[in-house]
């Protein structure tokens, strides 16, 4: 494909206002644009998008609207699937779930900035070696880690329950029991995400000045007073990118949830989160126009979730 | 300051001591897992809890493995790791180089439309993408596996975010001396762009290692999953094989290990940098 020809074509030709400096129009259409040469560029990926994010996003607004025959066919019933699904006692309970899942993930913020902390003092020796054993869990593979938490909770043999009987307390069957399986899965999503949120806090620390530190040093502030004075305002921007994108990805949790609770767990029911509730209607009972709704759902949820924190961050984060 | 640098010193043992404390947490279930592997079942179930196997049975292993189509998963998981990571290299090179510095009619428009359904959850669309799927045939396939995600909006968004940041100096001379636009791009501009190629690959690659939910609707069979749907229904089967399901887990994540270790800066700043950004 020669440029030269691609340049004069009529796709380049569409969207161009009245050039009244240009003395030919031809010759500031070429200026304008690259001709077809870019469109060869992004055709891959406008196809694959197009095919597999665009129309599946249209259609799933159309399948919320509609109900599956049991051999195929669909018949449009209304918002039949949104009355059914606001009046389903399982919806409180998947979004119960979800969110307390989420104030977990949330809560292993402030342990990642207290140890992101830690790990950016100057003159600290080992520092890679800390790195890589905080951050090993983020790259391990989820399905073959939960295998090893399932052990370490269990109610019966497990470590975690062997480790507080030697301090006289009896634990809880951990994935067995509602809302103590969520919180104990969540605990999990922390140490998997833990890593990450201490490389980015990291990045966000080192962009601090250090003068502020010995101004702050002094003026005879501890290191306490330091980090609540100095870093942690100084860190909210890397704070709030981070409460952001921990709240959206606990309210997409699934794999977690699925792997280590079950989808034959008898308590299933009881300790599902939104994902796992459209997967269970979608895949396991085919329901799917009842799962495209949730999934609408899930999407306003976490719309809303996301608007309401960027609202609110003018009340918290400073800009440098 | 001789009193600073004292001070600092003695503070920062309890840096050593909270992050040595710490970062022992963090790796004590994979310490745990390694050791469980080695165990006979009873010693696994064993109260009061013993740390360490009685002897190293290797035999959990070659068990494990000759369990579940093991080998036939290892390869489904490596042949899709790398097709998927290909693909998205290439296409999100080209498409973030086209959109951070070519001229097109409609550019900001389709690429305000890409970014909006960066926002949308990828579960919602499980449903039309399995129908999709499904109508080609590809269900318990390979094709069906790797298809959605051949392409990928964040890889797409990060290569024009590294792009634009790349100077322009050697695209001009190129262009002057005559180079296609096909030429520039893969004989400057890609190879300058290493380092978010790499990350990318990096980060991609991992990714689908670990992929869960697509493959796991998608292939049925078990001589179709890849190995994390075929461990997971592995041990939906046998519970209660522990040291033989901790071994073979392992053994999962043992790739990952070795390529985070050997390529540990360029994984932790491809990361933070894919983090950032997206």
């Amino acid at each position: 494909m020669t440029v030269s020809t691609a340049q004069r074509s009529p796709s380049a030709a569409a969207p161009r206002p009245e050039g009244s400096r240009s003395p030919g129009g031809d010759r500031r259409r070429r200026n304008r644009y690259d001709g077809l040469t870019p469109w060869f560029f992004v055709a891959p990926t406008l196809a694959g998008v197009g095919l597999f994010y665009v129309w599946p996003t249209i259609q799933s607004f159309y399948f919320s609207f509609t109900e599956w025959g049991a051999f195929g066919g669909t018949t449009w019933v209304g918002i039949a699937n949104y009355t059914r699904l606001f009046a389903d006692p399982e919806l409180l309970v998947a979004l119960g779930n979800t969110v307390l899942y989420a104030v977990v993930a949330l809560a292993g913020i402030p342990l990642a900035v207290w140890l992101a902390s830690l790990l950016n003092r100057p003159g600290l020796r080992f520092r890679s070696l800390f790195r890589v054993l905080f951050f090993l869990p983020v790259v391990t593979v989820p399905a073959a880690v939960s295998v090893v938490w399932k052990l370490l909770y269990n109610g019966d043999f497990g470590m975690i329950n062997y480790a507080l009987s030697a301090v006289g307390i009896d634990g809880p069957y951990w994935l067995q029991t509602p809302v103590v399986a969520v919180i104990a899965v969540g605990i999990v999503g922390v140490w998997m995400s833990l890593g990450f949120n201490m490389i980015i806090l990291g990045a966000g620390l080192q962009a601090i000045p250090d003068d502020l530190y010995e101004a702050a040093e002094l003026d005879g502030a501890s290191r306490f007073q330091q980090l609540i004075h100095v870093t942690i305002p100084l860190l909210t921007p890397s704070i709030f990118f981070l409460t952001v994108m921990s709240a959206i990805g606990a309210f997409k949790v699934f794999d977690l949830i699925f792997l280590m609770i079950g989808n034959t767990s008898p308590v299933i029911k009881e300790t599902q989160t939104l994902v796992f509730f459209f997967y269970s209607k979608g895949f396991m009972v085919n329901d799917k126009g009842y799962a495209a709704a949730i999934g609408i759902l899930l999407l306003l949820i976490i719309a809303l979730v996301t608007f309401v924190q960027f609202r609110l961050q003018r009340k918290w984060v400073h800009y440098a | 300051m001789p009193s600073r640098s004292g001070r600092r010193q003695e503070s920062n043992l309890v840096a050593y001591i909270v992050l040595g404390i710490g970062g022992l947490m963090m790796i004590f279930p994979f310490l745990y897992q390694l050791s469980a592997s080695f165990m006979t079942n009873a010693e696994v179930q064993s109260i009061p809890k013993q740390l360490l196997p009685g002897e190293l049975r290797w035999e959990n292993y070659v068990n494990g493995i000759n369990s579940f189509p093991f080998w036939e998963q290892l390869r489904n998981t490596t042949v899709f790791s790398i097709i998927r990571t290909t693909s998205q290299v290439l296409f999100c090179s080209m498409a973030g180089y086209a959109f951070a510095r070519m001229r097109f009619p409609l550019k900001n428009v389709t690429f305000a439309v890409l970014l909006s359904i960066l926002m949308i959850p990828g579960e919602l669309l499980l449903i039309s993408q399995y129908q999709i799927v499904q109508s080609f045939g590809w269900l318990n396939s390979m094709a069906g596996l790797v298809a959605p995600g051949m392409v990928s909006l964040f890889g797409t968004f990060m290569m024009r975010q590294f792009f634009l940041g790349l100077p322009k100096e050697l695209e001009e001379a190129g262009r002057i001396d005559g180079a296609g636009p096909a030429t520039i791009f893969f004989r400057i501009m890609l190879p300058l762009a290493l380092p978010g190629v790499s990350a990318l690959a990096v980060i991609t690659f991992i990714e689908c290692w670990g992929a869960f939910l697509w493959p796991l609707i998608v292939a049925t069979r078990a001589e179709d999953m890849t190995l994390a749907v075929g461990i997971a229904s592995f041990t939906g089967e046998h519970q209660t094989f522990y040291p033989q399901i901790m071994g073979v887990s392992l053994l999962i994540m043992l790739p990952m290990i070795v390529l985070f270790i050997a390529l540990q800066r360029r994984v932790i700043s491809g990361l933070a940098f894919a983090g950032m950004k997206g």
